[in-house]
């Protein structure tokens, strides 16, 4: 195409005048002086190449004299085409080549090095073995090799990935300091009953993790229906080990000898307002107590200071909420006004506190379906885990330290 | 003296071998096989009695040939392959053949049981389902049409058989899905497709029952006459996610409004294997517990869901898209497909 006989418009066919009307800028002069020697090959007749030069120098103009060189180049492949033999004389070419040489070509040990010393920053010492611990794990969960639990628990999954990736946020972001995690029991089954707040259920995640670093057990939660209603939520809680909370998951996994987790206060205690924080709410049916009196487990309250201010609910748009069916919409200081910046959880200073077991195992089988007992064991429960509050929030500094 | 069995829907694979199957079973005299198109297989020592079981017809038949057992096995959730038969025409031949049936069983004497084949499918599936279905449990947002809501009624009917013939042990078997070599059910052809399309965002939990075990059970309470309800299925659950990697086929998430919506449209043209039906359980999934399978009517399935499901994933054919996980799963898949190919539509 290069040898076509184009006359491009606007030059009249005159060689040497970019627009053709006025004297060629002083850009193009300049550059016409320093490519002299060369340019004088190519000028002896072809009508494309003045075109090409004006819309070179413009952008020419700006750099200084070295860099001229590989945009001038253009201009010298001209006669490569036309004659076909010249390219040898392109000078620059060679030269432009010998530059960008070094820059591709990092040699193979430094690739190794670098790949060795990553492998060592994620996987430690031993990340040989960490490393083929994990393609198999990948393969596994590839090929689908791998095991779940009739309520959909992948253990490798929470473990890896979960876990793994709020571990920073429970150390670093909320500094979590967990207080008698000796009253969980390490083996049977076991009801941890917790209180709930912080718009999102952060501290339900964090108890998990808690638990789990702790004991080495994992926290079943009991979840709302809306959470597996929901499309990914839904599917990571099961994964993560959660189930629906109603009577015959409660009563099957606390028989199955799973530690059980419960917020009974539910939506009413993540999304109560700021100005009511640390005001544990009704306990609801106390569908929880009667799930522990059938299968005689302990009941271990547990009281967590710290997510009431992850983001302080300020306002709620209640009209909003129900035309998208959840049960509120928050409105903190930063969301939504700032967007996903928003929801970046305050870091405050968080405690964990697992009160003395509450043990179930002394009343009988028909106990559970006394209304009055059910509620007194409720009270009970909720009464201790609001104490602890009270005490932990006193022992706390300031809600960021 | 053996038992004179009545079998309905021989003419259906899975059938016709439990006919076979239990006509070879020395503690059954005779085995009657009633259905509506002759049987395509040989029954072998199976007598054929072509009769519609939504005609009183089949009274006749029973009161004539002396049957002490009827195994109902004619609920079906699909037509058959290459039958052109409307959902009005299976709802009629699920719902109404079935009360014809029990009608006639009623008037039968000499009737002693009555074992129907039902399945987990009338415990629908929804968000707010336990994790596990006892026999106890009903559906939580009960089924509005289709299969489930055909075995939901004639499940009712025969409640109310049972209500009104206490001398008759009644057994309903609610098998979980069926897989296997042979089996063509909706999700069995699901699982055949090419691409399998899932639904985005959610991981079902599935149970399967493999063919044999199924016909293991019915066999057993044909013989067992142990009166109740029991779910079957397969110990342990496989999510969806997983079961479509264990058959080496790619996914394509898709969101749940537009699902329905792609089953249609892959139903029109003609393509086989995605129903409408199926968005729920592929959504949701759902579990059953099988207690009461091993306490009271005393069957042990052979294979478990993850084994019964390896058995079928070895009869599927490979999909012919290219997928990127492939090669670590192909691997020991062909010697298998070669043969098994032919018979998908078993």
């Amino acid at each position: 195409m290069a040898d076509a006989e184009v006359i491009p418009l606007g030059t009249r066919g005159k060689p040497g005048r970019g627009t053709g009307n006025s004297k060629p800028s002083s850009a193009a002069r300049n550059l016409a002086g320093s490519g002299n020697q060369r340019r004088k090959p190519p000028a002896q007749g072809r009508p494309e190449q003045p075109t090409e030069q004006p819309t070179d120098q413009p952008t020419d103009q700006p750099t200084d004299q070295p860099t001229e060189q590989p945009v001038e180049e253009p201009a010298v492949q001209q006669p490569a085409a036309e004659g076909r033999t010249p390219v040898p004389e392109a000078e620059p070419g060679p030269v432009e080549v010998r530059d960008r040489m070094p820059e591709t070509g990092i040699p193979v040990g430094d690739w190794l090095q670098a790949i060795v010393s990553a492998a060592v920053e994620t996987f430690g010492d031993r990340w040989e073995q960490r490393l083929a611990e994990t393609l198999a794990f990948l393969r596994r969960r590839v090929t689908g090799d791998f095991d779940v639990d009739e309520y959909g628990f992948d253990v490798e999954v929470t473990e890896r990935f979960l876990l793994a990736a709020i571990r920073p946020l429970k150390e670093k972001w909320f500094r979590i300091e967990v207080r008698g995690a000796e009253n969980i029991p390490t083996d049977g089954g076991a009801l941890v009953v917790s209180n709930h707040s912080g718009t999102i259920p952060l501290d339900g995640l964090m108890t998990m993790l808690s638990v789990h670093d702790h004991t080495g057990r994992h926290l079943r939660p009991l979840g709302a229906d809306l959470v597996f209603r929901m499309p990914v939520i839904g599917e990571l809680a099961r994964k993560g080990g959660a189930t629906l909370a109603c009577h015959e998951d409660a009563q099957r996994m606390l028989c199955g000898g799973e530690l059980v987790g419960v917020w009974p206060e539910g939506f009413k205690g993540i999304g109560k307002p700021y100005s009511e924080r640390y005001k544990l709410q009704r306990f609801g049916r106390g569908g929880f107590v009667s799930a522990a009196i059938r299968t005689g487990v302990p009941i271990v309250p547990c009281s967590v200071v710290g997510a009431e201010e992850i983001y302080p609910l300020v306002g709620n748009v209640p009209a909003l909420a129900r035309l998208l069916g959840i049960p509120y919409l928050p409105i903190t200081p930063f969301f939504p006004w700032l967007g996903p910046l928003g929801m970046v959880p305050l870091p405050s200073k968080w405690l964990i506190e697992f009160g003395e077991p509450i043990r179930t195992d002394s009343y009988d089988e028909g106990a559970a379906d006394d209304p009055m007992l059910v509620f007194n064991v409720t009270d009970q429960v909720r009464e201790t885990i609001q104490q602890t509050l009270y005490t932990l929030l006193m022992q706390r500094r300031s809600v960021f330290s | 003296m053996g038992r004179v069995v009545l079998v309905t829907g021989v003419s259906r694979d899975v059938g016709g071998r439990f006919a076979r199957r239990i006509a070879a079973d020395p503690g059954v005299d005779r085995v009657i096989g009633v259905d509506v198109t002759p049987p395509r297989s040989d029954l072998g020592a199976v007598s054929f009695i072509r009769a519609d079981i939504r005609n009183p017809v089949i009274a006749k038949v029973i009161a004539g040939q002396e049957v002490d057992t009827v195994v109902h096995m004619s609920v079906h959730a699909a037509p058959e392959p290459g039958a052109p038969v409307s959902r009005t025409t299976m709802k009629d031949h699920n719902v109404i053949g079935s009360m014809q049936l029990l009608a006639a069983c009623q008037k039968a004497p000499g009737l002693e049981r009555l074992v129907v084949k039902s399945s987990t499918a009338v415990y629908g599936s929804t968000s707010r389902d336990p994790a596990m279905f006892t026999e106890d449990m009903g559906a939580k947002r009960l089924p509005r049409s289709g299969y489930a809501k055909d075995v939901l009624e004639v499940e009712g009917y025969v409640r109310g058989f049972a209500r009104r013939r206490p001398d008759v042990a009644v057994t309903m078997v609610r098998a979980a899905n069926t897989v296997g070599e042979r089996v063509s059910t909706p999700l069995t052809d699901y699982f055949r497709l090419p691409v399998v399309p899932t639904v985005l965002g959610y991981d079902a939990r599935l149970q399967f029952l493999h063919e044999e075990d199924l016909l293991g059970v019915l066999h057993h309470a044909t013989l067992g006459g142990v009166h109740g309800t029991f779910n079957v299925a397969g110990d342990g659950v496989l999510m969806l996610s997983q079961a479509v990697r264990r058959l080496g086929k790619p996914s394509v998430p898709v969101p749940t409004f537009a699902f329905s919506g792609v089953s249609n449209l892959t139903r029109q043209a003609g393509v086989r294997g995605l129903s409408g039906e199926l968005t729920g359980l592929l959504t949701f999934g759902r579990g059953v517990d099988t207690v009461r399978m091993r306490s009271v009517l005393g069957f042990e399935p052979t294979y478990s869901t993850a084994a019964a499901f390896a058995e079928f994933a070895r009869s599927v054919a490979p999909s012919p898209v290219p997928n990127p996980w492939g090669p670590v799963r192909r691997a020991p898949a062909p010697a298998a497909v070669g043969t098994t190919t032919g018979d998908d539509r078993g």
